[in-house]
């Protein structure tokens, strides 16, 4: 493994005399753990910040960044381990308790009223009795001082996301905090907010305030902070200076390299398109909402070609676009076995042959309060025949289905006929992919197949996708899992900010290569400077 | 010590059937004390109340009567609330469908013969429909909020009538009363017994014909899918705005069908007021039947109860009739409430350490 991760520089903690002062470190995590049932979310995590230092939480989705600073911020307690403030151990039972320590946190999703003025949201935080005349002095002042003009009397409902984002971090800094948490800030900013953003947190820093900063954006990271803490799979795998890495060599310690499985294509070359996406694009729906740019893939029969990519890049807007959740007004952009689908539902979809397994389960793939049996009828009633006869439904057919699919994926369940939500998570899965294959679509889409799946199930569900896609059938899989890819894919594709990388064969990609196109390598449209700098880097 | 609600991890089936009950038990306490305020002996009041309707046999037949709007109308409501949309206006489209029926005997005093009568109730219905068919579309095509359109239409409905019975549809031989032409012979309900009429029978098949569509069909699926994961829904292929049209058509024409009926058998013609709010009781029967039809007809049978138990209060107790009313809202109050256990339950816990920072050493 080149471009060494310096993991052996953590140092072991006990070194240190507690009454040495002044502390080192202004916040430490020793060997934090937090099981969730059988799920280990972070696994000795441990975590050292310096005063003044912005210093970068990287991981993949799933590693356990948002469970490590939940525990930091006081919302949910480590099952073991400890944290220490200034060197003194604390127990942070709730984010009061943070706030009163001096930490501070702005939440990737805003929680403003958008009626009240910017002066009545920060009102509403503070603690005790406040004078609007002089908050708003102060507003004014702060805003003023690191850059992030604000004015105190508008209305939150009339501004952009980024002016919303400053009143959080004004909000934040009115309390004066010594370590300021972000989680993802700059996914949801322009490229110029964001550079606006990263002067306010390098003056934040000069003065002496810390800044955990979390980010799945490299360049970012190369860019802004002084050190880095990468988790995989709730693990520390390596402690690292982000300014002399490579956000090649950033992507590879975040995504592991090491697991690596490359399997030979053995899918027959130049079969018959079954699936084309022409140039699809469409706008964003909302402030949380990505727009995806002039799309372009075929999948050929007998293919599996997988989507890698960090979440939030535009994934979910891409899977409802081609399942027809979200119809698109150019009927080429999306062509289903030589029909031209683009402006068609998901049921039309369905019966050109196409099925699909959303990445949620329950609410979305299933209704949890539903038996397996009424499941099956969710997205099967257009395309069975007899499953309803003249508007009526087949209970006993669609408990046939139920039961021929829960043998064949091998799903566990306690009752014949459970309600889903009952299910676990693997299992649940199990079925909600088995309904799909269980009609022999010709073109499957399945977004993160295995996500929050144990390993047996995962290895079962890579297995059926594989296995349909010799016998002929188009399957497309939207999965952030590289392992994944690499096991399953015959031609990978990555998308980032909307905009989707020609399809490489799986054979000619490395890590690094996928990792570059993951920071935006192939992206066309103007994206930050520091996302363009990342093919040169 | 610290009572705290828990959340379940599945929804409770013996607390589906007991809230109701306890629901009832609660309102006749909290009735008991009311009674013990005004003076009165509780207990003899509730047996006035509550058991004194059940007695004799006219006032079965009166029970039937005043349940069968309450039924009608409250297995529309359940089918929209199940379907997450929230028809509060089933008044308004009660009232409508007794204008739009009452056309034929208004216009037309003389048409006396068989097609009249399904001509009324067809028109009936319709005029539930189109006036449910108003907030449907506000909602789908503006995204306005059904409950404020669709209450509001209420009072458009009650003054329209209003109107009506006072000027253009006034029975000119009627003294000039507010009230329209008498309906008679073929433009009335034919009647089983003294007073249990063809309402009845129709309020009975309605229940019974939902509880199959919502079972059995497609549609009842549709409805439930859509109702308690609309991303599930869309997933499927099922349209929103569809489900709320069906349902504001549904429930509008069984309110319609109910005002007709209620006009052409108890009140036997337009007048201003043709109701005592049952198209806002039936949101309470459609809550304490747990949205299922068949529970609707028992929730139904126990409001129409509270109706007769307020007569009987005035008559023999001599307090006002509006104790059914308060009756009605303490019920729906604890229904909501106790609907609470059924996906919760309560828990006595020791109280938790004050939260705080403690530092070691």
């Amino acid at each position: 493994m080149a471009g060494s991760a310096k993991g052996s520089e953590m140092p072991s903690g006990s070194k240190k005399s507690k009454k040495q002062a002044p502390p080192k470190y202004l916040l430490e995590a020793i060997n934090i753990d937090k099981n969730f049932g059988d799920l280990k979310a972070n696994d000795q995590v441990s975590l050292r910040i310096e005063p003044g230092e912005i210093h970068a939480l990287l991981g993949e989705n799933g590693a356990g960044k948002s469970t490590l600073v939940k525990i930091i911020y006081g919302s949910l307690q480590p099952t073991s381990g400890e944290i220490r403030w200034m060197g003194r151990p604390v127990s942070i039972s709730n984010p009061a308790v943070a706030r009163k320590l001096g930490i501070g946190m702005v939440f990737q999703h805003f929680s403003l009223f958008e009626a009240l003025t910017v002066a009545e949201n920060i009102a509403l935080a503070m603690p005790g009795d406040f004078d609007m005349q002089k908050l708003s002095q102060t507003i004014g002042r702060v805003s003023k001082t690191y850059g992030l003009p604000l004015n105190p009397d508008a209305t939150v409902g009339d501004l952009s996301v980024g002016e919303r984002q400053r009143i959080e971090i004004v909000r934040c800094l009115l309390q004066q905090p010594k370590l300021l948490i972000m989680d993802e800030p700059t996914a949801v900013l322009t490229p110029q907010e964001a550079d606006q953003l990263f002067l306010t947190l390098r003056r934040l820093a000069k003065e002496g305030c810390a800044i955990l900063y979390i980010s799945h954006r490299l360049q970012e990271v190369k860019d802004l902070c002084h050190r880095a803490t990468i988790l995989r799979h709730g693990k520390v795998v390596a402690e690292a200076d982000p300014r002399t890495e490579t956000a090649a060599s950033l992507a590879r310690m975040m995504v592991g390299a090491d697991i690596k499985v490359v399997r030979p294509a053995k899918a027959r070359a130049g079969g018959k398109v079954k699936l084309a996406i022409n140039r699809l694009g469409q706008p964003a729906l909302g402030p949380f909402s990505v727009a995806l740019h002039d799309i372009f893939l075929e999948v050929h029969e007998g293919e599996l070609v997988a989507i890698a990519g960090v979440a939030g890049n535009g994934q979910a807007e891409l899977f409802d676009a081609l399942s027809g959740e979200r119809t698109n007004p150019r009927s080429d952009a999306i062509v289903i076995n030589g029909t031209k689908a683009g402006h068609l539902g998901v049921g039309a979809r369905r019966k050109l042959g196409a099925a699909f397994v959303p990445e949620e389960r329950l609410g979305h793939g299933a209704v949890a309060n539903f038996v397996l049996s009424e499941n099956v009828v969710l997205t099967r009633h257009n395309v069975e025949a007899g499953l309803i006869r003249s508007g009526l439904l087949d209970l006993t057919k669609a408990a046939d289905v139920s039961a021929r699919v829960s043998k064949d994926f091998d799903v566990r369940k306690p009752r014949p006929d459970p309600e889903a939500r009952s299910l676990s998570g693997g299992n649940l899965q199990k079925f909600v992919v088995g309904r799909e294959m269980d009609r022999r679509p010709s073109i499957l889409l399945v977004n993160q197949p295995t996500w929050g799946v144990d390993a047996g199930a995962s290895a079962l569900i890579r297995q059926a996708l594989v296995d349909l896609a010799r016998q002929g059938s188009a399957v497309l899989v939207i999965s952030q899992d590289l392992d994944e890819i690499f096991e399953i894919a015959d031609r990978i594709a990555v998308l980032s900010r909307g905009e989707l990388s020609p399809a490489y064969p799986a054979s000619e990609l490395t890590y690094e290569a996928v990792g570059l196109l993951m920071a935006g390598a192939h992206e066309k449209t103007k994206s930050s400077k520091g996302e363009r700098h990342a093919i040169s880097a | 010590m610290q009572l705290v609600l828990e959340r379940r991890p599945e929804r409770s089936k013996s607390m589906l059937l007991l809230s109701p009950l306890l629901a009832l038990l609660l309102t006749a306490l909290v009735g008991g004390l009311i009674f013990l305020f005004r003076g009165l002996n509780p207990l003899a009041a509730l047996y006035i109340y509550f058991v004194e309707p059940l007695t004799t046999l006219w006032s079965i037949e009166q029970l039937l009567v005043k349940a069968a709007p309450l039924i009608l109308i409250g297995v529309g409501l359940s089918i929209c609330y199940i379907a997450n949309v929230w028809n509060i206006g089933a008044e308004g489209q009660f009232t409508a469908g007794a204008i739009f029926g009452g056309m034929w005997p208004v216009f037309f005093p003389e048409f006396q013969s068989f097609p009249v009568l399904p001509l009324m109730l067809l028109f009936g219905m319709l005029g539930g429909m189109l006036y449910g068919f108003i907030p449907a579309f506000l909602k789908n095509r503006f995204g306005a909020n059904e409950i404020l359109t669709s209450l509001m239409l209420v009072y458009v409905a009650g003054l329209s009538l209003d109107w009506l019975v006072r000027g253009p549809w006034r029975d000119p031989h009627g003294y000039n009363f507010p009230k329209s032409v008498t309906f008679e012979g073929w433009q009335i309900l034919p009647t089983m017994g003294t007073t249990v009429h063809l309402g009845v029978v129709i309020a009975v098949a309605a229940a019974l014909g939902l509880a199959f569509l919502l079972d059995r069909t497609i549609k009842g699926f549709e409805i439930r899918v859509l109702g308690s994961s609309p991303r599930a829904g869309s997933f499927a292929g099922f349209s929103r705005d569809r489900i709320v049209l069906f349902c504001f058509l549904l429930s509008g024409g069984l309110a319609g069908l109910a005002g007709i009926c209620e006009v052409a058998s108890t009140v036997g013609q337009l007048q201003p007021s043709i109701s005592p709010g049952y198209g806002f009781t039936a949101i309470i029967v459609a809550f304490l039947g747990r949205l299922n039809p068949l529970g609707v007809i028992f929730a139904g049978l126990i409001l129409a109860l509270s109706y007769m138990g307020g007569e009987a209060a005035q008559v023999t107790l001599g307090i006002s009739d509006k104790i059914a009313k308060v009756f009605q809202g303490i019920l729906l109050f604890f229904i909501l409430a106790c609907d609470t256990f059924i996906l919760y339950r309560l828990r006595l816990l020791p109280r938790r350490p004050a939260a705080e920072l403690q530092p070691a050493e």
